[in-house]
């Protein structure tokens, strides 16, 4: 435990630290073979300091934390049935319903990352996946339901492909910061689409003139399910989608010239452009690739259970943003991102609708995933470097001290 | 192309041939232009409105093409959109003119535009210093809520002003200890905050409150009244009835210039800014002055949070109350090219269109809500380029290593 702690808390105690030294070492070697120790360890840190909230507001953190397991369905595992009246089972299949957009939207900003660029627009990729989801959807009502599906599926990720596509030719034209212009174009997609579907929209739903949400999608746009009934919101195959885009980012990555491109323009744009590659040519095709991710995110959301969505869902969602989490938690690797994904699907159905608690409500759970979110991110920016300054203490101690006084 | 700009760089042909004061009067036309179709002079022709509006863009071109893009731009965009409400205005009967248009208008753009002036300025002191800071609006959020919360327990607006400032210090003291000292990724570290932020607040909102929401807070920070303007039925509503914060952030616009441009410490936290390097040799304590604009930062950004909430909002507290206005905030620092007069002025115009936005409600709710892309859409238009280079601080999110 004393050898995992400090790595993920900041350096209060040097003397701690450089007695630990060489454990650190080699963790920050695991680390960059790929290791879990470190990113395990910043989510117990921050399940304790959320725990520690829980506990100064006068709650029980285990039991807290012990309804928020079940609310997620992960007591599945003790008692495992297929049947969804099972409370466990139908909980377990809601999670992974969470964890289907999650992976995705992790992904869109994992490739990204991968090209050394923070794509912060997943939610407005994954919002306007949803609008182009629905429009298709509903619009074209008398297609045959596969060549439907895979026409909405299409058009969700060239949608968000687009409109990542616009940060990413920025970028590589005339050099505008991503992170700017995603997050200019999250702003803008949340207000086109509680314009889309608010009152007197283009996609507001046409039987009730007053209520601001969109039309239901045409049965033949619905993806099938095969846990749990449709009517119920049950597990559909996107899930599977996720888990194949999971080997897709694998293989493009690692297997494919265009995924040695993307990383190693990532590593190192100077030395990338003088071995050849066109730099800007791959930031415009990782940019855009991320997007396709999140608006795949979107169109499948609308295909699989929402089939449709309101001015406030608008306003609401934060999945596209809790992508970053998953991302950055999962080290932007394929089998990370699906781990990430699936512990925050599990917080963010076992905080809110899965809840049956009397230790703690729903309201106060909800919100406590957004602190674990916030503390997880803000360890896993800083590890590396809380692992390297150690490093660099034990090396340099009586400077350093004076340095920090 | 040389002795073009040689001519340009000596003092006196450059003020003869400066063409800011055409860019200058070409958006002063197009203001000219939606001014006169809209009370009080309401002129009820087209004619003035458009032959102000073209007068306005031919001095743009003009403007663009003596070398001013951005100034020259905008004066062609401020001549499209002066023409274009003149028209509009011309079209519609004057109840509604004047339920859209009036001198209550002027009130409401500052009240809107203040949280982001706040926030902006800060922004301003932290991206100056080299820190990138995109949780802006976590600590906008902070202050907003902690504020309320302050002068609803302490029984003060000051209170609520004071624990709001300290709340949004101690979160960006937190902030600046990533970024800074373990030298984290600035924008992730800008993101947890946000998320923090939004977790937080609306953890004890329910905690506190056992509510999504709280209201009514007894003290509320109060309005400046001038006496002697409600005799003016326009100057009056416009600006007789201003909240202290609203004052406060004029004052602080100007104070920023001032420091920053014309100070020694403003001069160290542009050169930590700048050159980080360059700074420390001749002496300069990169560290502290990084810390120092990065707690002011949330300082500020938390004010424009508990004017927010406890200013604007009659003493209200809704959960994620912010709603995206941090990130206009930033969106006025970077359309303002990080200068604290043009922050100001882009705070302004994106309050303007959140304020027409409201009262385009009478109109159309559909059209009021797509008029809130407008900030956004202007400063993914700046940072594209289309008019003139955005120049943010050589060294802004570049963490500073001691050596």
């Amino acid at each position: 435990m004393s050898n995992i702690d400090p790595n993920s808390s900041p350096p209060e105690s040097p003397e701690k630290a450089a007695a630990s030294g060489t454990l650190i070492a080699s963790l920050a070697l695991r680390q960059r073979a790929g290791g879990v120790g470190v990113p395990a360890a910043t989510v117990l840190v921050a399940f304790l300091m959320g725990g520690l909230v829980v506990l100064a507001t006068g709650h029980n953190p285990l039991l807290a934390y012990r309804d928020i397991f079940n609310g997620a369905g992960l007591n599945w595992i003790f008692h495992p049935t297929t049947n969804v009246a099972n409370t466990a089972a139908y909980n377990l299949s809601q999670t992974l319903l969470q964890t289907t957009t999650l992976i995705l939207t992790g992904l869109a900003v994992a490739f990204a990352f991968r090209c050394g660029m923070f794509n912060i627009g997943g939610e407005g990729q994954y919002l306007i996946g949803l609008v182009v989801g629905n429009w298709i959807g509903v619009d074209f009502a008398g297609l045959a339901p596969l060549p439907h599906i895979l026409l909405v599926l299409a058009a969700g990720t060239l949608a968000g492909a687009a409109w990542a596509g616009i940060a990413g030719l920025l970028k590589a034209t005339v050099g505008a910061h991503e992170v700017i212009s995603t997050i200019m174009l999250n702003w803008i997609a949340i207000w086109v689409g509680a314009w889309l579907f608010g009152d007197g929209g283009p996609l507001q739903n046409t039987a009730n003139p007053t209520v601001p949400i969109s039309n239901d999608i045409a049965d033949s746009a619905k993806l099938p399910v095969f846990w749990g009934q449709q009517q119920l919101q049950g597990l559909h195959i996107g899930f599977f989608i996720a888990l194949a885009a999971l080997v897709v980012f694998y293989l493009v990555l690692n297997r494919t010239t265009l995924g040695y491109e993307v990383r190693a323009v990532g590593f190192n744009p100077e030395a990338a452009a003088y071995g050849g590659i066109n730099v800007k040519m791959n930031l415009f095709r990782a940019m855009a690739i991320s997007g396709a991710f999140a608006g795949l995110a979107g169109a499948i959301d609308m295909t699989g259970y929402l089939y449709h969505f309101g001015q406030i869902d608008v306003q609401t969602s934060s999945v596209g943003f809790l992508g970053i989490a998953v991302a950055l938690l999962g080290r932007n690797t394929a089998v990370g991102t699906g781990l990430a994904a699936l512990l925050f699907g599990a917080l963010l159905f076992g905080t809110t609708h899965g809840l049956s608690s009397n230790v703690i409500q729903p309201e106060l759970a909800g919100s406590l995933t957004y602190i674990i979110q916030g503390l997880v991110v803000l360890f896993i920016g800083a590890d590396l470097l809380i692992l390297s300054v150690w490093n660099s203490r034990k090396k340099l101690r009586p400077r350093t001290k004076a340095v920090t006084a | 192309m040389s002795s073009w700009t040689a001519r340009l760089e000596n003092p006196v042909s450059a003020q003869l041939r400066d063409p800011a004061f055409s860019g200058y009067l070409g958006v002063f036309f197009g203001v000219l232009a939606a001014f006169l179709a809209i009370p009080p002079i309401e002129a009820r022709t087209l004619t003035w409105s458009v032959l102000c509006g073209v007068i306005a863009m031919l001095f743009g071109v003009w403007t663009i093409t003596r070398g001013r893009a951005r100034l020259g731009w905008g004066a062609v965009a401020s001549g499209v959109l002066g023409a274009g409400l003149g028209i509009l205005a011309t079209h519609s009967g004057t109840t509604n003119l004047n339920t859209v248009f009036n001198a209550a208008l002027i009130a409401q753009t500052l009240a809107a535009a203040t949280p982001l002036v706040f926030a902006a300025i800060g922004g301003l002191f932290s991206e100056r210093s080299g820190v990138v800071n995109i949780g802006l609006e976590g600590m906008m959020l902070m202050g907003a809520f902690w504020g309320v919360w302050g002068a609803d327990k302490g029984g003060s607006w000051v209170v609520g002003i004071l624990v709001g400032a300290a709340v949004g210090g101690v979160l960006a003291l937190v902030y600046g200890f990533f970024a800074i000292h373990l030298r984290a990724d600035q924008i992730v570290g800008g993101t947890a905050v946000n998320f923090l932020a939004l977790g937080i607040t609306g953890y004890f909102l329910f905690q506190i409150y056992n509510s999504d929401h709280v209201s009514n807070i007894n003290s509320t920070i109060p309005n400046v009244n001038i006496p002697g303007l409600d005799s003016s039925h326009f100057l009056g509503p416009a600006i007789g009835h201003l909240n202290l914060m609203i004052w406060a952030g004029f004052a602080l616009v100007i104070l920023s210039y001032i420091v920053v441009f014309k100070t020694p410490i403003g001069l160290r936290i542009r050169a930590c800014g700048e050159h980080p390097r360059a700074a420390d040799t001749v002496g300069i304590n990169v560290y502290a002055i990084r810390y120092g604009c990065v707690v002011l930062s949330g300082i500020l950004a938390a004010l424009g949070g508990v004017y927010l909430s406890d200013g604007y909002g009659g003493g209200t507290f809704i959960n994620n109350m912010t709603d995206g206005r941090g990130f206009i905030a930033l969106a006025a620092l970077i359309f303002g090219n990080w200068r604290p007069g043009g922050a100001f002025a882009a705070a302004v115009l994106f309050g303007f269109s959140s304020a027409v936005a409201l009262r385009l409600q009478v109109y159309s709710a559909s059209a009021a809500t797509l008029f809130n892309v407008l900030p956004y859409v202007l400063t993914l238009i700046a940072v594209a380029g289309v008019i003139g280079r955005t120049v943010p601080p050589a060294a802004d999110g570049k963490p500073y290593a001691k050596q």
